[in-house]
């Protein structure tokens, strides 16, 4: 059992559209760290930042199921920066997508190179 | 199976709205529900599937966790701390099980 192109894109955007509401994020300012190669998919160190954001969530396109991770910002929060390390299957793109407070959202996106992927068994 | 064991890293003292850095670990499988045992057989899914700070009650970070965070799953944040208090940290299992921590903070 395979997911055909089309099928497993529009998958991935559901991810993405299950997050924003079906909105359309814009580039804006938010930052995504994350390494050009990594040699362990099992443990890729990633980084986010959105100044003033509600909430930022992280998508791997790559991945068996896209969802990562989502950061919700309480009034306590130093900054809107969290930092964790995530599974990558394979070479693909990390995508960060944040909620502003007016109801917006806005993304980033980097491409990791993965040289041993970290779904498996 | 390994035990689940928290840890959290926070300073003893800060300013009063100073912005301090929190790292925090646990010890866990993260078993994703992808992979399969010697038999062919799917090892079932068993995650954090949340993890929440608070200081006196307020929230810092509400953190949903997906299958895709490495096994011991770490985060690094920053907090407020308007006043002296209590940080509280929760992990929540997908077996049910509750994982709490505690850290005391001064300001000075």
């Amino acid at each position: 059992f395979a997911l055909m192109p089309h099928q497993l894109r529009a998958a991935q955007e559901e991810g993405v559209a299950a997050f924003t509401g079906g909105v359309e994020p814009k580039e804006g300012d938010i930052t995504l760290n994350a390494p050009e190669i990594a040699e362990n998919g099992n443990t890729v160190p990633i980084s986010v930042d959105a100044p003033g954001a509600e909430e930022v969530m992280v998508f791997a396109l790559g991945n068996p199921s896209p969802d990562v991770v989502k950061f919700k910002f309480g009034r306590l929060a130093g900054s809107h920066t969290a930092s964790t390390r995530i599974r990558l299957a394979k070479t693909q793109n990390v995508v960060a997508v944040a909620k502003m407070p007016d109801g917006s959202f806005v993304k980033t996106q980097k491409e990791v190179k993965v040289t041993i992927g970290g779904c498996g068994g | 199976m390994q035990r689940v064991r928290p840890r959290v890293r926070v300073p003893r003292t800060a300013a009063a709205g100073e912005v301090i850095t929190i790292k925090t670990l646990i010890s866990h499988p993260m078993e994703s529900g992808q992979r399969k045992d010697d038999d062919g057989n799917i090892i079932p899914r068993r995650i954090i599937n949340r993890f929440t700070c608070e200081f006196n009650g307020e929230t810092v970070v509400d953190v949903a966790l997906e299958p895709a965070i490495s096994t011991n799953p770490y985060f690094e944040f920053e907090a407020k701390v308007p006043e002296s208090g209590e940080f509280k940290f929760t992990w929540y299992d997908d077996n049910g099980e509750v994982y709490e921590l505690s850290k005391a903070i001064e300001v000075k």
